[in-house]
């Protein structure tokens, strides 16, 4: 077990800088979640600390050691990769055992370590099969197989989910979760899935072009996202996003209402409200004009329009809804559950 | 049991299959059925006398010496030109994968060797090889080894086997990398990380993976030795010195057109056409046998 320190951490592929000045304090045992959308650089950056990719500048500690030239085996790390990359040729049982085989170690410790991880993952009976019998779930279950015999200081997963049905990726989502704090094993896990980075993280570093938008709690993320690019991205259904002018803690929004909000701040600025976070209210300053509703069962989603205006819009009530498209309904939102962001930068604006 | 789908019928399938079948039927069936029936005659050196003797011919190859010597020459070029140009490809497989930088130049200057005609391939040998003007036996020399492929049987037999793999390496070369490209990266790099080097990657997980490919090469290659290698012993040693580099294929050819033992020679052709039968339903039967990613 052991910490990991990413400094000003740099990659370049020729000429084209893909990650820039990447800096993080991951503490040992904390499971760590590297999320964005595709081509945001998040493998990218997990395969250095593997030591699949080179790095181009900075560096990279595990244990306060620097692994920047260190082959990826002598890294003392485990990966799940999102194709399980098992061994075709091999049984199970050679799959987990591989790694152990090539460290020498004696052929009972194999074993115990072996079966121990088989009760553990319950593949126990799978193990003298191909990986090719086996279901994409236990597959998965042998992929996590092998990166737990081998006891490794950390714990590397990139997608291991995404080629799973959405109940299993539920399923095994708890179970890694579980397992990680039961092995209390540093990890790293990357996922373009925002639901499953919310529920697994201790902390979520959010990558967006190459760029750290923020890194911290799930919490953190939802209630304070430092950014427009992570206020829409954590959080389902996402934010809504209105252009607005500010003046003595008003919002003038694009269809003329005024909604109160928590912001020294004056001129024009981007609003962010969360579906979940706008109450039907008769005389609330946002008329939505329904387009579509979405029927969830616990709740509903209301998609329209700003009313007068193009600006689409969602809201998220509790409860059933029926009927009521092309009709006009109101909301309002608290002053504390609204967002404000600078129109250029897309930063968050300080209260 | 599966549904068949019926189409109307109609003349145009069989129009379009006619040409592949008219071919089959004149290259290869009907020379293949007169060297059977070949095989099964007696005819005298200046074809004025025929006589039908059913099996005498390859009762004759049975207990003829030469035959078997013949037969037991074949299976070590065989053996030694499939191992030989196999492993060379592998070897070179291996390597290109890894080239980073000119791969294409690389790869596409390995695979030219393929469009050299054996008997071109042959005469290139035989120059590099010439014993008083060729190249290598003047720095042989410096070795101490006199070479004469001329007089010495076993190397001429030398010869016959680096000309004869040196042609075949560019094909298997070109299996072999296809093979290795079919591998997932993430396999080769799980394989890193559970601290498998280089050497060891290759052997615990390449090469059995790619063992399909080297099952099919291996048939194709003896094939290959068995028949295609005409060409370069006829332009190397002509079978020559005395019998040592003889194959079955290179006697069928020289009892037949030089020795005009019509009837022998129909008879060892079919004796290579069964065992090229034998060779190909081995294949057909283990090669389909693929490994699943």
């Amino acid at each position: 077990m052991a910490d990991i320190q990413l400094k000003d951490l740099v990659k370049s592929y020729g000429p084209t800088e893909v990650l820039h000045h990447i800096e993080g304090d991951i503490k040992d045992g904390e499971f760590i979640v590297i999320v964005g959308p595709s081509g945001c650089g998040k493998s990218t950056l997990l395969r250095m600390v593997a030591g699949l990719e080179s790095v181009t500048s900075g560096e990279i500690a595990i244990g306060g050691r620097r692994v920047n030239e260190l082959e990826p085996s002598a890294r003392d790390i485990a990966m799940v990769f999102q194709n399980y990359a098992l061994y075709p040729h091999m049984s199970v049982r050679q799959n987990m055992a591989y790694g152990l085989k090539i460290r020498k170690l004696p052929k009972d410790e194999i074993n115990r370590r072996v079966e121990e991880a088989a009760e553990i993952l319950e593949i126990k009976q799978y193990l003298d099969r191909k990986p090719r019998q086996l279901s994409g779930g236990q597959r998965q279950r042998v992929a996590m197989g092998r990166a737990i015999v081998r006891d490794p200081q950390v714990f590397l997963f990139d997608e291991p989910l995404s080629n799973l049905d959405a109940k299993l990726r539920v399923q095994m989502r708890l179970e890694i979760r579980k397992l990680q704090q039961r092995l209390g094993v540093t990890s790293i896990y990357v996922t373009h899935d925002q639901v499953e980075a919310m529920t697994l993280g201790d902390r979520l570093m959010v990558l967006n072009g190459g760029y750290v938008e923020q890194f911290g709690t799930p919490i953190e993320l939802y209630d304070r996202p430092a950014s427009v690019f992570v206020a829409g991205f954590i959080g389902s259904p996402s934010m809504n996003f209105l252009p607005v002018e500010i003046s003595t803690g008003h919002a003038t929004l694009p269809g003329g209402g005024l909604l109160p909000v928590a912001a020294a701040h004056s001129g024009a600025a981007t609003l962010g409200l969360r579906p979940e976070h706008l109450k039907e209210d008769e005389n609330g300053p946002l008329a939505i004009e329904v387009d579509m509703l979405e029927q969830l069962g616990a709740s509903t989603l209301i998609h329209g329009r700003l009313h007068g205006t193009g600006h689409s819009i969602t809201a998220s009530v509790p409860g059933h809804a029926h009927d009521g498209i092309g009709s006009i309904r109101r909301f309002s939102a608290a002053p504390e559950l609204t967002h404000l962001f600078d129109t250029v930068s897309g930063k968050r604006l300080a209260v | 049991m599966l549904k068949r789908v019926h189409f109307p019928t109609s003349a145009l399938p069989y129009l379009l299959v006619a040409p592949q079948i008219l071919i089959t039927l004149v290259f290869f069936i009907w020379p293949a059925s007169q060297a059977m029936y070949q095989s099964f005659l007696i005819e005298d050196a200046f074809g004025l006398g025929t006589e039908f003797v059913w099996f005498e011919n390859f009762q004759i190859l049975a207990t003829d010496h030469h035959y078997l010597a013949s037969f037991q020459r074949t299976a070590v070029f065989s053996v030694l030109v499939a191992a030989l140009s196999m492993g060379f490809a592998l070897i070179l497989a291996g390597f290109a994968q890894r080239v980073v930088r000119g791969a294409m130049f690389y790869r596409t200057m390995l695979i030219w060797p393929y469009a050299v005609a054996p008997v071109l391939a042959g005469a290139l040998w035989v120059f590099m090889f010439n014993p008083t003007l060729g190249i290598f036996p003047y720095f042989l020399e410096f070795a101490g080894i006199t070479w004469n492929h001329y007089l010495n049987g076993t190397q001429a037999m030398a010869l016959v086997i680096l000309a004869a793999a040196w042609k075949q390496v560019a094909y298997n070369f070109l299996f072999y990398l296809a093979a290795m490209q079919s591998i997932p990266n993430s396999v080769i790099e799980a394989a890193a990380i559970d601290g498998a080097g280089p050497a060891r990657r290759f052997w615990t997980i390449i090469f059995p993976l790619i063992s399909p490919t080297t099952f099919f090469l291996l048939v194709i290659n003896m094939v290959y030795a068995f028949f295609e290698t005409f060409g370069i012993i006829h332009a190397v040693t002509q079978g020559g010195p005395g019998t040592s580099t003889t194959i079955l294929v290179y006697k069928v050819f020289n009892d037949g057109f030089v020795g005009l033992d019509l009837g022998g020679s129909a008879a060892q052709s079919v004796v290579l056409m069964v065992l090229v039968i034998a060779m190909t339903v081995v294949q057909f039967r283990f090669v389909e046998r693929k490994v699943a990613y």
